[in-house]
């Protein structure tokens, strides 16, 4: 099995794809973080709200591109409301209540998902995009897999211009390095907060609602995958976009070869590789803060 | 010396039943929480039996009460003792997770309340923790997939990859398999048992064991787990190299036409399957498709049909005696849509056939054809004492 090379391409895609799916998730969450020092726990609940709202699409629309668009959507307005009724008046308040808040807006989130949907596995019965193998040398490999990592690159590209070209991208970069200086410079800091927190909800979305055509979508998703993008968060740097992608390309495929190769210890693996890191570089791989 | 004999006999009379008894039965289900899906079908299967066999009953009644188990040992413990101790149950039923029966087993014994299990299948239920009070009408884990091994052998398969959720039935239907695969000549020569919680993506687990070149890929996976894993081996185009074989609930009627094409090909053995061909399977069939939205009644929905039927006969052999009741329940035999079921006295599990079946997809569905009938399977003691 080790000398067969099909076996290391084939873990080596499904480690990719899982990392961009962590990268979808972690990408908001650290930006958030490294901007205002505020951790929003319920971030995977968002995750699981895509997921399930882009079920509900697909099978009311019979169209999965068509939950690709809207679920985001949705999940960004009901971040919107989040912040509105809850967020904002956090932020002042310290990391105590913060933790505490949205901690307890994950089981808010995961009785409302159950109440509405139920809490049974969810999977689309219509056709999806991409749903066939197609093989890479001889090796079979499903396609799918194929998009979810394909999203991800693509996600990694716009937000890597969103930050290095544009205004609002300077104005994310100033906050993170340096909130008061860039406030005293006449950057409305809370705004750009704002909206970096809308994209990062919508990003959450849009990684559930891709998800869910390969892996079903149900409540309690969310919290399954929280603490894996927690770890990406602090393994890539707080912060950075680079960090995070480099941070669940490291999560992706320790949890993927850890599986396939130490089954036994596929539990302690990713904390195995936090540790690791956090001895060798406490910052993070790829800080925003150097 | 008389008198007394004339006492004896008065008092013999009247201890003699009034005509007609009243019966609680206490239903004890999960209508939320992960099994919830599981729960729904046994009711329906339940009040179905109620009203398919209710005639038997005769002047007796039936008095139905409900609670709601989730997958919660502590929870449903208080709940029984409710039942039991307030609400005076006679008998209660359903428990579909196996460590709920666990946390109920001393309870029902000490109490000496009958109970009928209509799926958890904890093999030691039956084994060294049975109780006279306990009788199951659904399965023993090993039972399922100990009649695959032999089976398999003599299809000339020579290698086999085990895969199965790490808790106790996953290890138990494996090991089962094991057992009578290796004593057929066959070799195990791999297995993996991700974590029951929380494994979504089963891509690294199904590469690993295409790379393994066992000739045939043997799981358990039930449920939600059971749909993700059937659709992800098949993206994976395993299906030529490693054919996949499984314990029915693998592609149970429950959900098989979510997994649809995916699902085509899988060979599975169970107890139950929709397309058995006998009178009382089309009763029930028919009868659970009219009053479920045309739903495919499942083997979930078969149980409690059965456990339904079983209180009932019980009850109307015992004529009227709520004493004679509690022993009747392991004496009821009869044909049901699995075919021929009986009690084993010595375990007082259920004694049936166990059904190897191929699914076939063709013009959107999926339809399950019986390829081999094991008849009268039945557990070793397994170290139970009545």
């Amino acid at each position: 099995m080790l000398t067969d090379p099909s076996f290391w391409l084939v873990q080596g895609l499904n480690s990719l794809q899982l990392a961009m799916l962590l990268f979808l998730l972690s990408v908001g969450l650290t930006v958030i973080f490294g901007l205002m020092n505020f951790v929003n726990l319920a971030h995977g609940s968002l995750y699981a709200l895509g997921a399930l709202i882009g079920y509900s699409i697909a099978e009311a629309s019979g169209s999965v591109f068509l939950a690709f668009l809207l679920a985001p959507l949705a999940v960004t307005a009901v971040g919107a409301l989040l912040y509105i009724t809850l967020i904002e008046r956090l932020r002042s308040a310290g990391p105590l209540p913060q933790v505490l808040v949205t901690f307890g807006l994950i089981f808010v989130l995961m009785d409302a998902q159950r109440y509405l949907w139920g809490s049974d596995a969810l999977g689309v019965t219509g056709d999806v995009p991409f749903s066939g193998t197609i093989h890479i040398g001889s090796e079979p490999y499903p396609a799918y897999r194929l998009f979810i990592i394909a999203v991800g690159i693509a996600v990694f590209a716009g937000l890597y211009l969103l930050l290095n070209r544009t205004r609002l991208g300077a104005e994310v970069r100033a906050g993170v390095d340096d909130a008061e200086t860039a406030a005293a410079l006449g950057v409305n800091v809370e705004r750009t907060f704002f909206l970096v927190f809308l994209l990062g909800c919508g990003l959450a979305g849009l990684a559930g609602a891709v998800a869910m055509p390969a892996f079903s979508a149900e409540a309690g998703m969310g919290v399954e995958i929280l603490v894996p993008t927690l770890v990406v968060v602090v393994v890539g740097g707080l912060g950075s976009l680079s960090g995070a992608f480099v941070g669940s390309l490291v999560i992706g495929v320790t949890l993927t070869f850890g599986t396939a190769l130490f089954p036994d210890f596929a539990g302690i693996a990713m904390y195995a590789a936090l540790v690791a890191v956090l001895l060798l570089r406490p910052q993070g791989l790829l800080p925003a803060r150097s | 010396m008389k008198r007394t004999l004339i006492a004896t006999s008065i008092a013999a009379l009247l201890a003699l039943p009034a005509s007609a008894a009243e019966y609680k039965v206490g239903v004890l289900l999960p209508f939320s929480g992960v099994y919830a899906g599981l729960g729904a079908h046994i009711e329906n299967g339940f009040k179905l039996g109620l009203e398919h066999f209710g005639d038997k009953l005769g002047t007796d009644t039936i008095t139905m009460l409900r609670d709601d188990t989730e997958a919660n040992p502590g929870a449903t413990l208080a709940k029984a003792k409710k039942m039991v101790l307030a609400d005076k149950a006679d008998v209660l039923t359903g428990i579909v997770s196996s460590a709920v029966l666990g946390g109920l087993r001393d309870f029902v014994h000490s109490s000496k309340t009958p109970l009928v299990v209509s799926n958890a299948g904890n093999d030691a239920a039956t084994g060294e923790r049975c109780s006279p009070y306990i009788t199951r009408v659904s399965f023993s884990n090993g039972s399922i997939t100990r009649v695959m091994g032999p089976w398999l052998a003599e299809q000339g398969v020579k290698t086999a990859y085990l895969m199965a959720p790490d808790y106790a039935a996953g290890h138990q239907m494996m090991d089962a398999f094991r057992a009578t695969f290796e004593a057929a000549g066959g070799k195990v020569i791999g297995e993996a048992y991700p974590p029951l919680k929380g494994t979504k993506d089963y891509g690294p687990y199904i590469s690993k064991a295409k790379a393994s070149g066992a000739e045939a890929l043997m799981t358990f996976f039930a449920g939600g787990a059971a749909i993700n894993f059937v659709k992800q081996y098949a993206e994976f185009g395993a299906a030529k190299d490693l054919p996949l074989y499984g314990a029915g609930f693998l592609t149970s009627a429950a959900y098989v036409h979510v997994q649809g094409a995916a699902a085509d090909g899988v060979i599975a053995s169970l107890h139950y399957v929709p397309t058995i061909d006998n009178a009382e399977n089309k009763r029930f069939q028919e009868g659970y498709q009219a009053a479920y939205e045309g739903k495919l009644g499942s083997e979930f929905a078969v149980a409690g049909y059965d456990s339904a039927r079983l209180i009932i006969e019980a009850i109307a052999a015992a004529g009227g005696d709520k004493a004679k009741f509690k022993g009747e329940l392991a004496k009821v035999s009869f044909n049901g849509p699995r075919g021929p079921l009986k009690i084993d006295p010595a375990t007082h599990n259920v004694i049936q056939n166990m059904y190897i079946f191929r699914n076939e997809f063709a013009d959107g569905k999926v339809t399950q054809n019986v390829l081999a009938t094991i008849e009268g399977v039945q557990d070793e003691v397994n170290g139970c004492k009545m």
